[in-house]
């Protein structure tokens, strides 16, 4: 059933869009205070070393220099980290330094050129260590040991096992086994980390911070810097993008700009250079997958074995979680009885790695989805059909016990085919011009333990209008627009109408993970629209006495209350607060927190449905190979997405485009180069993104709605799930083109002409 | 040793005291306090904090601030007229190509630039050139779409 509805669907422009196209608003180092101290933080040059000595009393004597801080300065054993099992960070490094870039001590001076220089003048003596920086090698006895607390240098493991892979491939008609690699992958948001910290005369910490999980931050603060949370306020600036975990968590600039805050008595403020961002830990996780997929001959799958081993890096960050996640999504988008999925997250003397958009299930459907289409090549199908005939279908339970609740999938796999032509020219193409099919599904709010309330409050302003107050934080997808959406269809109201807390302010807003495991959309508006009807019910008991109506019958449009049917005799929204206000003594409040009701899933096994629901895409990619260079060039795209409802399709276009953008990058151009642990291009001149020159020359996007029974008028996610069907349909248009699958990413232009000269001379022989 | 330097931006003359070494970004931002201008690499190589300097967009990471003495520089809070926003402002708004916004001040004024120069683009020229202005988050598409749909207003009013 369709429903017309007045602001909910519309492509409206942002509620924050004036002031980003003005300058006016104020990201993370937009802010300063009074006697601002500035600060900079001095990192290791050594890959693995023990910390003998640290001598700051040359760099405390240089003029303007007014604090030091190091490892000994914080809590002595204090950690901090995403689980208490898994935490392995400090603010500092105290005994020794485990990465090129790990950070040892931090300065505050009078401005940052003293700060900078004072960095040079701190002695230390190091002990250095023999490091390791393969993962494979870091596993072996006799390896460098980078935790004390982890034997083979092994981070985490996941193991997980349904059904019966053996009898799965006994029963197989054709068996593939391969291996694939994926690199680093850094976030690339343009704005680096800014925090603004005040240690006041009261005790209370205040820090100013470009967070897109405020409340996270500020519990990880407490843990590093054992102070009670309620003297901790953390205010979320305007954040320039963010994309995964370097937004999510505190770093060095945060608790040292705090604990130089307490020592001088004056405001910290420590920005990241571009080069600080790029050297240090949070970046995608680098996998190195054996798979193995066994069918039928008609193409029905019947198992599915993965083993992965990942690159952590030097600390754990949110990573054992990380290659847990990257397991329970063989689940789907595919019907497999018969998985298997064994993980080992590695410690190595390199910077660290963490949550990602698409979060680890990008790289399994690199080389689940190429596997899948090099079966179909083998068997002489077509891939769609492969596809058809495993999708995940609404009503599925999986064997881990996933609940499918809306799924378009099928409707995306044939949406993609018609629009991209894919009948039409597949094996058709001439040479070096290829068209690839990809498919996927994603979580829409997983259940994190520690992190999952969201709740909103509503009040009504006496002109009529509503002051909204959520813990989702904006950060650039549009969170705060399809709140204020959201809010303002249930109450009847223009977007305009509706203000929206501009940033988390954990002293106010209520407690929420912030953008953090694709929920924004369905839980916190699933809040907000709860607060509206709450404000809603609370207005329609004052209205019914006004217009001696029934509650019931109440409809709440154009900024006024009436009866239905009788919308000219209604009485205003404006009118029946003052009221309220002015005869009731009262001001309207509504409030409301939402829950999914899922249980949590068991990390151990894997059992247990994950998320509330599960949006899917379907890309096909049509490639042009230029066979003298070895460049690819994007012709037609199109990208069909279950994403439940499109609250706002401007806003779900802008992230579907970005999503794919993004996904292509990694595909073609980026990786994070280290040598001996050192990151070779530190900047963004090597460190390549796609600019406008790359991006497709035809890109169509596709939004299915479902229409979702839990989500908010039936919304899902839309920013993370967006980027994973392009990494098999890239790669499988890439095979198409040059008959050659190249299993290791990014697919460079070198790689390519390889490949292609290789073939020529195997064909030759 | 710090020099007075006498600085035209926005129409509006601004005397400060700078270091020679200074960049015209950093005398924008932390002098004049205008901090529209935004810094992201600081390298030259996003087009984060781009700028126009008599006219053309320049990289103002790096360029010296004494090197923008005698000229006129605008910046994105200098671009729309009062409260009337330029058509760049406008387009950018409606059709969604601002998210994050930290790139959008330096994306809109190298359009601007753009097309001053270049009032009637083709797509391929828009795209070449805002190729040196870095966006993560949206996929440049829709601010492709912004900068055809501005050109079409401008030679409206010319």
């Amino acid at each position: 059933m369709t429903t017309e509805f007045s602001v909910v669907g519309k492509g409206l422009p942002r509620v924050d869009s004036i002031l980003k196209a003005t300058g006016q608003a104020r990201y993370g180092d937009d802010y300063s205070l009074p006697g601002m101290l500035h600060g900079k933080i001095l990192r290791s040059p050594h890959p693995h070393a023990k910390i003998l000595t640290i001598d700051t009393s040359k760099a405390e004597k240089l003029i303007g220099v007014k604090a030091i801080v190091t490892g000994k300065d914080f809590p002595p054993g204090a950690k901090y980290g995403f689980s208490a099992p898994t935490r392995d960070q400090t603010p500092l490094a105290v005994e020794k330094v485990r990465y090129i870039g790990d950070e040892i001590a931090a300065i505050a001076a009078v401005d940052v050129d003293t700060a900078e220089e004072a960095l040079d003048l701190i002695k230390i003596d190091y002990e250095i260590l023999p490091s390791v920086f393969d993962p494979e090698e870091a596993l072996k006895d006799g390896a460098p040991q980078i935790h004390d607390h982890a034997k083979n240098n092994i981070s985490a493991e996941s193991h997980f096992a349904f059904g019966d892979v053996e009898k799965g491939f006994k029963e197989s008609d054709y068996i593939r086994e391969d291996t694939y690699l994926t690199q680093p992958i850094k976030h690339g948001f343009l704005e680096p980390h800014a925090s603004l910290a005040f240690w006041d005369s009261s005790g209370k910490v205040t820090l100013w911070a470009n967070k897109q999980s405020p409340y996270i931050v500020y519990r990880k603060l407490e843990m590093g810097l054992g102070i009670p949370l309620s003297k901790m306020r953390i205010i979320q600036t305007y954040v320039g993008a963010g994309f995964g975990s370097a937004r999510s968590d505190p770093f060095a600039l945060d608790f040292c700009s705090i604990m130089l805050s307490k020592k001088t008595g004056k405001p910290v403020k420590v920005v990241y250079t571009m080069r600080d961002v790029l050297v240090m830990g949070e970046m995608r996780h680098p996998f190195k997958m054996e798979v193995k997929t066994g069918v039928k001959k008609n193409g029905k799958i019947m198992a599915i074995q993965c083993r992965v081993i990942a690159d952590g890096g030097a600390y754990n960050s949110i990573g054992p979680f990380s290659i847990a996640l990257a397991g329970f999504f063989i689940a789907i988008p595919y019907r497999v009885q018969n998985t298997r999925y064994d993980a080992y997250r590695i410690y190595t003397n390199k910077s660290f790695c963490g949550s990602f958009r698409g979060h680890c299930i990008a790289q399994l459907r690199f080389a689940l989805g190429q596997q899948l289409d090099q079966i179909a090549h083998d068997l002489k199908m077509d891939p769609m059909e492969l596809h058809l005939k495993n999708a995940s279908q609404p009503g599925d339970t999986t064997p881990e016990g996933y609940k499918i609740t809306s799924c378009g999938l099928e409707e995306c796999i044939n949406k993609a085919a018609e629009n991209s032509g894919w009948q039409k020219k597949r094996k058709k193409l001439p040479p070096f011009r290829g068209i690839g099919m990809g498919t996927s599904g994603f979580i829409t709010g997983v259940k994190l333990s520690g992190h999952n309330s969201a709740s909103a409050v509503i009040k009504m302003q006496e002109d009529g209008t509503a002051s909204l107050l959520t813990g989702a934080t904006e950060i650039g997808q549009g969170s705060s627009t399809v709140l204020a959406q959201i809010a303002a269809e249930v109450l009847g109201l223009r977007v305009e109408d509706i203000t929206i807390n501009e940033g988390v302010d954990t002293d106010t807003t209520p407690i929420d993970p912030g953008t953090y495991g694709s929920r924004v959309s369905f839980y916190s508006g699933n809040a907000v629209k709860k607060a509206a009807e709450n404000v809603k019910s609370q207005l329609k008991e004052i209205a019914a006495q006004a217009l001696e109506a029934n509650p019931a019958d109440l409809e709440f449009k154009d900024r006024k209350v009436f009866v239905r049917g009788f919308s000219e005799k209604g009485v205003s929204i404006d009118r029946l607060v003052r009221y309220a206000q002015n005869k009731l003594g009262k001001t309207i409040i509504g409030h409301a927190s939402y829950d999914s009701g899922i249980e949590f899933v068991d990390y151990q096994t894997g059992k247990g449905n994950l998320s509330a629901t599960y949006t899917f895409a379907c890309d096909v990619v049509e490639v042009e190979v230029d066979p003298e260079t070895g460049q690819i060039t994007l012709t037609n795209c199109v990208g069909a997405h279950d994403i439940g409802k499109a609250l706002n399709p401007t806003l779900c276009e802008g992230q579907l485009n970005g999503a794919f953008v993004m996904a292509q990058g990694q595909l073609l151009y980026e990786d994070l180069i280290r040598q001996d642990g050192k990151v070779l291009n530190p900047s963004f001149r090597d460190y390549k993104m796609p600019t406008a020159v790359n991006i497709p020359k035809h890109h169509k996007n596709i939004l299915v709605e479902t229409n979702d029974p839990e989500g908010p008028f039936g919304a899902k996610e839309v920013g993370e799930g967006a980027s994973v069907a392009i990494f098999p349909a890239l790669a499988n248009a890439i095979h198409d083109a040059i008959g050659v699958r190249i299993k290791e990413l990014p697919i460079t232009a070198e790689k390519v002409l390889k490949a292609i000269k290789e073939k020529k001379k195997n064909n030759n022989l | 040793m710090k020099q007075v330097l006498s600085l035209k931006v926005n129409g509006e003359q601004f005397d400060v005291e700078v270091a020679p070494h200074r960049t015209l970004l950093e005398v924008i931002r932390e002098s004049i306090g205008l901090t529209g201008t935004h810094k992201g690499c600081d390298e030259g190589d996003c087009g984060a904090c781009t700028v126009l300097m008599d006219g053309k967009p320049i990289a103002s990471c790096l360029v010296l601030a004494m090197e923008a003495q005698g000229k006129e520089i605008l910046t994105i809070e200098g671009l729309a007229d009062g409260d009337k926003l330029h058509p760049l402002q406008e387009a950018f708004i409606n059709t969604g190509a601002i998210q994050c916004g930290f790139c959008t001040p330096g994306m809109i004024l190298t359009a601007k630039g753009f097309l001053d120069e270049n009032p009637k683009p083709t797509e391929e020229e828009i795209k070449k050139a805002i190729s040196g202005n870095l966006c993560r988050c949206t996929g440049y598409v829709q601010i492709i779409e912004a900068i055809r749909e501005a050109s079409k207003t401008l030679q409206n009013v010319r």
